[in-house]
């Protein structure tokens, strides 16, 4: 019975290829894109202020009202100034510990360091962010070290900084900033480091025996090279920054973000369609993004 | 700073000049810096789990000691989210060895229209921002009328556990010589044997190492379990999150859950790491390479 079951399956490959590919695929075209496809639908829904009551009424009301408020479009410059920032952040930091595991690091020291770069992944994320709390409390660990080492008054001066500044670090855009950074950072530096393995030595070698300066053979070999990688961890580090909303609920001023300003949207005030139509920014931003990574030869890199 | 004491001499090919250039300890230190930056803020939440202090965060701490554990420990409610968090760790895992192995082993062995893109479509729900995930989650539950509960939470996680099961599994099954199968047919074994003695013991360790991830993933999740949990349901996280933004009181029972949560979330992914080298840590997908 079994083995004539099996042996009907053998000859009918599609039959098959539908047992295998039909649960999941009826679990992600049911379950996530019918769902992803009735916050489209939604979105064209109308919020009716009065009533404060979604109307069934389909239309581009939602839409226009996204477009025409300007402290949506205050939210969202905000946020894409943030995650660009971010972005460069990371490159700066992940490019000096990827470059040095690419080229100077023994297979053991590289496997160490690999390894210490990607730990964080794997520790909660929740807590990870939670840590900063802890360290950027006003008696807490960051502020205490730089006393020790006398760069308190460069806090003061920082925190002072009008926007970016705040009662604390916990309390700023600054302190924002810095958490994002360190939450993302693993995701630059795997790409980053993908990439420099590539670069072959004896390019740069052979910069350095035509007489080229260390910062040509930087300027004008490596990065480069190294370019697709960067972009490639950046499609992380943007796009995570631009759809985040746990960091700026428990890190910073309580100026909001694209994620912060949908969950209000759908939870206290009611107004899904808004919602609805406010999570297709990030997703329209990041289209655009990926066009441009594309372009510049991300994808190999990945 | 790599070559600047580059010279024509043969040696200079197999020693690298730049060891010698003091540029290197500024590198050197540059990595340190990175490190420390990217691993001490956990190790502090470990230090602060000890401290004395219950009100201010004072560093360094004016004393260590074990009782928060006893606290938190004795504490119902975190011993609710922790089970909760399990339990839900577990099923979603389930459903995603599943689902994501039926559709690694379609896309692994035969060819069809629009295989490319069951890949793209598997790695969207971590592709998009979790937040796109949830509300569209929470309205499609909220439009079919289901009770927000432990199920929703599950299936919420399970659709983004999907695609690290498949991509491990995928992985390995194109290392994996179709025809052993054909073989173990051929040789007269049944559906059952094959699937048991030839094919189990190949993909083995790729399934329990895309399962390890899969149960992490879903015990470290916050975003989309704050849109399809039910009131009542509180996962570690969700627990976590509440007690951090609503809770300041609570901080020292909450570092305690904190530190728990990270060593619980470490030993599946030790585990996974020994088991396989394609555990896809970035779940991204395979590359195409047939």
């Amino acid at each position: 019975m079994g083995r004539r079951a099996s042996a009907f399956l053998w000859r009918h490959p599609k039959l098959r290829l539908g047992l295998l590919l039909g649960p999941p695929l009826l679990w992600f075209g049911g379950v996530y894109l019918g769902s992803l496809l009735g916050l489209v639908w939604q979105s064209f829904y109308t919020f009716d202020d009065f009533a404060g009551k979604v109307r069934h009424d389909l239309g581009f009301d939602t839409w226009e009202r996204l477009w025409s408020n300007d402290t949506n479009r205050i939210i969202v410059g905000r946020t894409v100034v943030m995650a660009l920032a971010v972005t460069v952040a990371c490159a700066v930091l992940a490019y000096p510990l990827a470059y040095f595991m690419a080229r100077y690091a023994t297979r053991r020291v590289k496997a160490l360091l690999l390894f210490l770069a990607i730990m964080p992944l794997w520790s909660n994320y929740l807590v990870r962010v939670y840590s900063w709390k802890l360290i950027m409390a006003k008696e807490g660990a960051l502020p205490w070290s730089l006393d020790k080492v006398g760069l308190g008054k460069g806090l003061e001066w920082a925190l002072d900084l009008p926007y970016i500044g705040g009662q604390g670090l916990t309390f700023s855009l600054l302190g924002q900033f810095i958490v994002f950074t360190y939450v993302w950072l693993p995701y630059m530096v795997l790409p980053v480091h993908a990439a420099l393995e590539r670069v072959p030595r004896s390019f740069v070698e052979a910069a350095g025996d035509l007489g080229a300066k260390p910062a040509t053979v930087f300027r004008s070999v490596i990065w480069p090279l190294a370019l697709p990688g960067v972009v490639a961890g950046s499609i992380f580090t943007f796009s995570l920054t631009l759809g985040d909303y746990i960091v700026p609920t428990i890190i910073g001023n309580s100026k909001p973000v694209i994620g912060a300003q949908v969950y209000v949207y759908q939870g206290v005030a009611g107004n899904l369609p808004l919602a609805a139509a406010f999570t297709f920014v990030p997703i329209a931003i990041m289209a655009v993004y990926l066009t441009i990574a594309k372009r510049l030869g991300a994808f190999e890199a990945l | 700073m790599a070559t600047t004491g580059s010279s024509g001499r043969a040696e200079s090919a197999v020693s690298d000049p730049a060891e010698r250039a003091p540029g290197r300890w500024g590198l050197k230190s540059a990595v340190l810096g990175v490190l420390l930056f990217l691993n001490v803020p956990v190790l502090i939440v470990f230090l602060y789990a000890f401290t004395t202090d219950d009100q201010a965060f004072t560093f360094p701490p004016p004393g260590l000691t074990g009782k928060w554990f006893e606290i938190a420990w004795d504490n119902q409610d975190v011993r609710d989210a922790v089970w909760l968090s399990f339990k839900v760790g577990i099923v979603a895992t389930i459903a995603a060895l599943v689902l994501g192995s039926l559709a690694a082993a379609a896309v692994a062995r035969t060819r069809f229209f629009g295989r490319e893109t069951v890949s793209l479509l598997l790695v969207l729900p971590l592709a998009l921002p979790g937040i796109v995930t949830g509300i569209a989650l929470r309205s499609s539950i909220n439009v079919l009328g289901i009770d927000f509960t432990f199920w929703t939470i599950v299936a919420g996680h399970a659709t983004f556990c999907i695609v690290v099961v498949y991509n491990n599994v995928l992985a390995r099954l194109r290392r994996t010589s179709g025809s052993i199968i054909e073989a173990s047919m051929d040789l007269g074994a049944t559906g059952w044997q094959t699937f048991r003695y030839v094919l189990l013991p190949n993909i083995g360790t790729a399934l329990l190492a895309g399962g390890m991830l899969a149960f992490a993933l879903s015990f470290d999740e916050v975003i989309v379990t704050r849109f399809t949990a039910g009131g009542s349901q509180r996962t570690a996280p969700l627990w976590i999150f509440d007690s951090i933004v609503n809770r300041p009181r609570n901080r020292p029972v909450t570092n305690v859950v904190a530190m728990a949560v990270v060593v619980v979330m470490l030993i599946p992914i030790f585990v996974a790491q020994r088991l396989t080298s394609d555990a896809s840590l970035l779940g991204a997908p395979p590359t195409d390479d047939d």
